[in-house]
C-alpha cells in the first residue's frame, strides 16, 4: 500500500525511512486516515516529513502520485460534476494572463463557452491520468487543457491561484515553497571544516566544575565542601552569508546549496541574503529576488554589527564595469559602482572572506575576480575542503 | 480513545488535529515547530485540558542535560551528610532526585508531557533521550531499578528551529509545522480570546497588523500572541477604530505599538518610514 508513493518521495529527496513508512501503515490501520484524502494528506505529512523545508517537495510528490486517484473522484455518476470546473475562475485567469491576440485566437476556436464545453467532454471521456500527448488532459502536453503546456489557448488546471478554494487541493497550494531550498547529501565533510568556525566563548549558565574555585572556597568554608561552577563553553559565532544567485552562477548553485545546508546546522546566528553578480545598494532575502524581498544594504550594515563575520559566495566573474563604473550593473541602474559597496561591506566587517566555486586555476584569467580578490586582500578561497579550511582560518584571524 | 478537536480557547486547524490525534493514538511524541508566538507551548496545555489529563512541563534551557529529565544523583548532599554523620547517608535512594520524565512515567493516569524548546539545549540532547522516548523506560544505575512507564504519556515537543535535530530522533516523532495563520483563522482566534470584540475595531486592527507584518526588514515580525496582547491593550484603552485607520495623516505607527514591536531597531525603522511618508505627502 502506497509503496510507489513512498519510493517517489525518497527519489525526490525527502528522506523518509522505512520506520516512518511503517508508522504510517500503523496509523492507517488505527483508522486515523478516515478514508478521506485530506486527512490522509495531513497524516502522511505528519508521519513522513520531519522538516518544514521538505514539505514543499512532499506536496509536489503527493500531487503527482495521487492525481490519478483523485480524477475519478471528481467525476460524478453522470460523467463530471460541473462545480469542479469553476468557469468564472478560468475566465478571470485567462483574462489576466492572455494577450489580446491570444484572446482573439480563442474566439477563433469558438469562444470561452466552446472551450469549456470541449474541456467538459474531454474530462468525461478521459478515464485515467495522462501526461504528454496532444489531446488528453494532463501535464506537460500540448493540448489546450492541462498544466504546464504550450498551447496559447491552454487552460491551466489545479494551479495555485484559484479563487475557488474548494477546487484546489491543499498540496497544490505549495504553501511551504519558501521553506525549501537545501540538499542534505554529501555535506558531512563540509561540516567538519565549518566546525572550525566555532569559537568558544565563556558565557551561559553554571555548568562545569571550577576546581581551583572549589578548593579556595572549601578552604574558606572551614573544610566543608563548597562546590563552585563555571559557565559552559558556548557557540557564539554569527555569520552573514551573501549568495550570488542567477546568471553565470547557475552551474555552481548545487555546490553552494550544499555549503548552505552545512552552514545552517552549525551556527547560532546565520543570516543569508542574495545578490546578483555583485552586492549593490539592495540585497534580497529570497532567492527569487523579487522587489518585495529587497533590503537596503545600508540597513543590513546597521542591523548586523561588526561582530558578525561576512562570507560572500559567488564566482566573481562579471564585467569589470560592474565593479568600477556607476550604472555598470546588468540588472538595474546603480548609483555607485560595485567596488564602493564591497569596500563598505569590508570596512564594516573586518572578518570577511569570499568563497569562489570556480576552480582557483581560472581566477587569474578573469579581471573582475582579480579585482575582488585584491579588495578582499587575498581572502578568496575555493569551494573545496581545503579552501573552506583556509576561509575559516581567514575568519578567525 | 478521546480525540482532540480544539478547545473553547484554542483554534486548531485540520492538519494540526490530525497530527495530534495520530500522536495520541499511536503513542508517539509529536514535534511542533513554527514561528515564535504561534501557540506551540499553549498547544500542550490545550491538549491536556481537552483530553482531561494532567500536564507536566519540562522547560529546556541551554544548560539542560537529558539526564536531568530522568533523575539526578545529588552527590554533593550525600558527601556533606557523610561529613556531618547523618544517618540518611546509608540509603542512596535518599539522594536520587526524580526528573520530569520519571514523574510522567510513574503517574497513575497517562499525563501530557511537554518538552518545551528542545532546540535550546545541547546538540546531543535529543539523542540522549532516544531510547527513553521510544521504549518509555530507563535504568537508574545508583539503585539498580528500571523505571517503566505505567501508561505511555502523550509527549509534545516544541522547537524554535535554532538547531537542527538529529534524524534518528525525528524518525520517532510525528511532525507538525504551525504556519502563521491566515486572516480567517486569525479572526477566529481573536474571537475565541476576546468574544464580542467590536468588529470594526477588529477589522482595523487586523488590517494594521497584517500591514505591519509585511514591512520588510523587521527584526521580529509580530505574531499571534503579540496581536492578542495588543488587542487587549486597545480594548483596555478604548481606542477608537478610526484612530487605527489614520494612515494618511502620517501616523504610520499604530497606537500602543509597544505590544507589537519588541526592539528599538524595529521602532526606529518605523519612525523613519513614517518620516519619509510625511515628507512624501507635504
Amino acid at each position: 500500500m502506497f509503496i510507489g508513493f513512498f519510493l517517489a518521495l525518497r527519489a525526490a529527496g525527502v528522506k523518509a525511512s522505512l520506520r516512518e513508512y511503517l508508522t504510517l501503515q500503523e496509523a492507517m490501520q488505527a483508522g486515523l486516515g478516515d478514508y478521506d484524502i485530506d486527512t490522509f494528506y495531513f497524516l502522511a505529512r505528519a508521519t513522513l516529513v520531519k522538516d518544514e523545508r521538505f514539505i514543499d517537495k512532499f506536496d509536489r510528490v503527493f500531487g503527482e502520485s495521487f492525481k490519478g486517484v483523485l480524477q475519478p473522484r471528481a467525476a460524478g455518476p453522470d460523467g463530471i460534476e460541473v462545480q469542479e470546473l469553476p468557469e468564472e475562475w478560468l475566465r478571470l485567469m485567462a483574462e489576466k494572463t492572455l494577450t489580446a491576440e491570444e484572446k482573439a485566437e480563442i474566439e477563433a476556436m469558438g469562444g470561452f463557452e466552446k472551450l469549456m464545453e470541449t474541456l467538459r467532454q474531454r474530462l468525461a471521456e478521459q478515464k485515467e491520468r495522462h501526461q504528454g500527448g496532444n489531446k488528453w488532459i494532463g501535464t506537460a502536453g500540448t493540448s489546450p487543457f492541462g498544466a504546464n503546456g504550450y498551447n496559447p489557448e491552454g487552460v491551466r488546471i489545479g494551479q495555485s491561484t484559484s479563487r475557488n478554494k474548494s477546487a484546489v487541493k491543499i498540496w497544490d497550494k505549495r504553501e511551504f515553497k519558501n521553506l525549501a531550498g537545501d540538499v542534505a547529501i554529501g555535506t558531512r565533510n563540509m561540516q567538519v571544516a565549518l566546525r572550525r568556525l566555532r569559537r568558544f566563548a565563556r558565557e551561559g549558565a553554571a555548568d562545569l566544575l571550577d576546581l581551583p574555585g572549589t578548593i579556595g572556597s572549601t578552604a574558606r568554608n572551614a573544610g566543608y565542601l563548597d562546590l563552585k561552577m563555571m559557565p559552559e563553553r558556548h557557540n557564539a559565532v554569527k555569520i552573514l552569508l551573501l549568495l550570488d544567485i542567477g546568471g553565470s552562477m547557475d552551474e555552481h548553485v548545487m555546490l553552494c546549496e550544499q555549503l548552505f545546508t552545512a552552514a545552517k546546522g552549525e551556527f547560532k546566528h546565520l543570516v543569508h541574503l542574495y545578490f546578483h553578480n555583485c552586492p549593490y545598494e539592495t540585497l534580497y532575502q529570497d532567492a527569487r529576488m523579487r522587489p518585495g524581498d529587497a533590503v537596503a544594504t545600508t540597513d543590513v550594515l546597521n542591523k548586523y554589527d561588526h561582530g558578525w563575520k561576512l562570507i560572500c559566495i559567488g564566482d566573481a566573474a562579471m564585467s569589470p564595469y560592474e565593479l568600477l563604473q556607476p550604472g555598470g550593473s546588468v540588472s538595474h541602474w546603480n548609483q555607485e559602482p560595485g567596488q564602493a559597496w564591497l569596500t563598505r561591506l569590508l570596512q564594516h566587517y573586518p572578518k570577511s572572506v569570499w568563497i569562489n566555486p570556480v576552480p582557483s586555476v581560472h581566477w587569474e584569467y578573469s579581471q573582475s575576480t582579480r579585482i575582488i580578490r585584491k579588495l578582499f586582500e587575498d581572502r578568496m578561497f575555493g569551494l573545496t575542503l581545503e579552501g573552506l579550511d583556509g576561509a575559516m582560518r581567514g575568519l578567525m584571524r | 480513545m478521546a480525540r482532540f478537536e480544539g478547545t473553547k480557547s484554542f483554534v486548531a486547524t485540520d492538519d494540526l488535529k490530525v497530527a495530534v490525534n495520530a500522536a495520541v493514538t499511536l503513542q508517539r511524541p509529536l514535534l511542533i515547530k513554527g514561528e515564535p508566538g504561534t501557540g506551540k507551548t499553549v498547544l500542550a496545555q490545550e491538549v491536556a485540558t481537552a483530553l482531561g489529563k494532567n500536564l507536566i512541563s519540562w522547560h529546556v534551557k541551554s544548560t539542560t542535560k537529558a539526564q536531568q529529565g530522568l533523575y539526578e544523583y545529588d552527590a554533593v548532599s550525600r558527601l556533606r551528610d557523610s561529613q556531618l554523620g547523618d544517618a540518611r547517608v546509608h540509603d542512596i535512594g535518599n539522594y536520587i532526585i526524580r526528573g520530569k520524565l520519571w514523574d510522567a512515567f510513574e503517574a497513575d493516569e497517562a499525563p501530557v508531557l511537554l518538552i518545551d524548546e528542545i532546540d535550546k539545549a545541547d546538540i546531543e540532547f535529543p539523542n540522549d533521550l532516544l531510547l527513553e522516548l521510544d521504549r518509555m523506560e530507563f535504568f537508574v544505575y545508583e539503585t539498580r531499578q528500571t523505571i517503566k512507564a505505567r501508561n505511555r504519556p502523550i509527549i509534545i515537543i516544541t522547537s524554535n528551529n535554532e538547531k537542527e535535530l538529529p534524524d534518528a530522533f525525528l524518525r520517532r516523532c510525528f511532525f507538525h509545522y504551525i504556519r502563521f495563520p491566515e486572516r480567517e483563522t486569525m479572526e477566529q482566534i481573536v474571537e475565541v480570546h476576546y468574544p464580542g470584540i467590536k468588529s470594526l475595531l477588529l477589522r482595523e486592527a487586523l488590517n494594521a497588523f497584517f500591514d505591519l507584518r509585511e514591512v520588510p526588514g523587521l527584526k521580529k515580525r509580530p505574531s499571534t500572541s503579540e496581536l492578542l496582547d495588543w488587542l487587549k491593550l486597545l480594548m483596555a484603552e478604548d481606542i477608537a477604530p478610526e484612530l487605527l485607520r489614520e494612515r494618511n495623516t502620517g501616523k504610520l505607527i499604530p497606537p500602543l505599538h509597544g505590544a507589537l514591536l519588541k526592539n528599538e531597531q524595529d521602532v526606529h525603522l518605523f519612525e523613519r518610514l513614517a518620516f519619509l511618508h510625511r515628507r512624501g505627502q507635504s
